[in-house]
């Protein structure tokens, strides 16, 4: 699909990859949503989270957000990409980068893109502070 | 037959594996998978709330079991 980029890599995210993956002349703007890691969960330092993926599933589930995010609105390409791995705070575990004519449907399809990655794409992130570590979201 | 589990987060730190193998009979539905997973680990019991992926398709709880499916155990998502 040329026109969406999904990746799921152990290596550091590349924001300027995709932007320029996403960037094209008929395009009027980009909206960009990058995901980093807080310094705090609940008040409590946070000293790394730990991503892990079951990446072949991952990996079509990124795919199928960027090819409804195409077909539900007005936009050009997408690029959907998620580490992996140990990351410090300040480091980006997640890039949206979604092109469009007009804004409105790049702001939109960003929204739903992160939104729908949030609750769909198998990817767990462990918590770790200085005093133990917690699995996000495993508790009922 | 058996079938192969793949395990992610919570439950992976739970059965102390990554992957595992448990005996099911064909046609078994997904919850009744659940039941018996449960059963033999039942510190799971807490976190029942997971999703199942067959395949690497999440399916839901009427599904019935194939020989050679591989399962896995996706328990609530964090990613982003």
């Amino acid at each position: 699909m040329e026109n969406t980029s999904i990746h799921v890599t152990t290596e550091k995210l590349n924001l300027q990859a995709c932007y320029d993956f996403v960037q094209d002349a008929s395009c009027g703007g980009i909206a960009l949503f990058v995901g980093t890691v807080r310094n705090l969960t609940k008040s409590k330092e946070v000293t790394l989270l730990d991503f892990s993926t079951y990446k072949p599933m991952a990996i079509k589930e990124m795919q199928k957000i960027a090819d409804k995010a195409l077909v539900d609105f007005d936009i050009l390409k997408i690029a959907i990409h998620h580490a992996e791995g140990e990351l410090q705070v300040g480091h980006i575990p997640v890039i949206i980068a979604v092109s469009s004519a007009h804004r409105k449907a790049a702001f939109d399809a960003c929204q739903y893109a992160i939104d729908t990655l949030k609750g769909t794409v198998p990817i767990w992130k462990k918590e770790h502070f200085v005093d133990g570590e917690v699995w996000v979201n495993a508790h009922p | 037959m058996q079938i192969k589990l793949l395990l992610f987060g919570i439950v992976k730190d739970i059965v102390g594996k990554n992957t595992t193998e448990l005996e099911i009979i064909p046609n078994t539905t997904i919850t009744d998978f659940k039941s018996i997973l449960i059963e033999q680990y039942p510190k799971l019991v807490a976190y029942k709330n997971f999703s199942v992926a067959v395949n690497e398709n999440y399916v839901d709880d009427t599904y019935l079991i194939k020989a050679n499916d591989v399962i896995a155990i996706i328990p609530p998502v964090s990613g982003g």
